[in-house]
């Protein structure tokens, strides 16, 4: 399990090839979330992030079949088209890699402690991110 | 007893601070009571810590609840629902 919190950008190919690498893989499954239309700053708790996350890939690997799992997600300035995020999920086979995908990236919007703030001031917590993350209860 | 206490994102700007250390009174032994503690000093505190106003809590770097106790030495932190990813 690979979790970073960093500046610089990330190279997804690259990761998800790490993780095919083991021959018990059968399927890798990612999301990559990209900065869209708006600059914005990102701000995050040291210490707490990493945990944080830790436990979401934890979580994670209690309830799917998990054989890989790679959390990148960026901090500081980013503009429009930059990625922010990745996570990739390598399993044997593709249902267990498609959820554990979704359920971290839906945990990650709700429990890592990252803020977003744009020029216009600092972005609001969505209620359909709750949501998302409550179905997976 | 003391604690280390911390604040993110738009709380850290409405209180014009991101850490102090602080010596607690008998009795603030809950992230609750702490909160109200740190209302009590009032002005920005007391809009910024308001009981209608989201704030989500961790103690030593884990999510916490208003009713978690909290022990000399914990790092406590404030911040608004997270917006990551």
């Amino acid at each position: 399990m690979k979790i970073s919190v960093q500046t610089q950008d990330f190279d997804a190919g690259a990761e998800i090839r790490a993780l095919s690498s083991d021959p018990k893989v059968g399927a890798v499954a990612s999301f990559i979330g990209v900065v869209r239309e708006v600059a914005m700053t990102l701000e995050h708790y040291p210490g707490m992030t990493e945990k944080a996350l830790r436990k979401i890939v934890d979580d994670a690997g209690a309830r799917w079949q998990v054989v890989g799992c790679t959390v990148i997600h960026r901090t500081g300035a980013l503009k429009p088209t930059d990625q922010i995020v990745l996570v990739a999920v390598a399993s044997a086979h593709r249902g267990d890699a498609f959820a554990a995908c979704e359920f971290i990236m839906d945990y990650l919007k709700t429990q890592a402690p990252f803020w977003k703030k744009e020029a216009a001031g600092w972005v609001e917590a969505r209620a359909s991110d709750d949501q998302a993350a409550e179905r997976w209860k | 007893m003391k604690v280390k206490v911390l604040f993110f994102a738009a709380l850290r700007e409405q209180l014009g601070t991101s850490s102090e250390e602080l010596e607690l009174p008998a009795g603030v032994a809950t992230v609750a009571a702490l909160r109200s503690h740190l209302r009590g000093r009032g002005g920005a505190w007391q809009l910024a810590l308001a009981d209608g106003k989201l704030i989500r809590m961790a103690v030593n770097q884990d999510m916490a609840q208003p009713a978690d106790t909290i022990q000399a030495g914990d790092e406590v932190a404030f911040f608004p629902p997270v917006t990551g990813g």
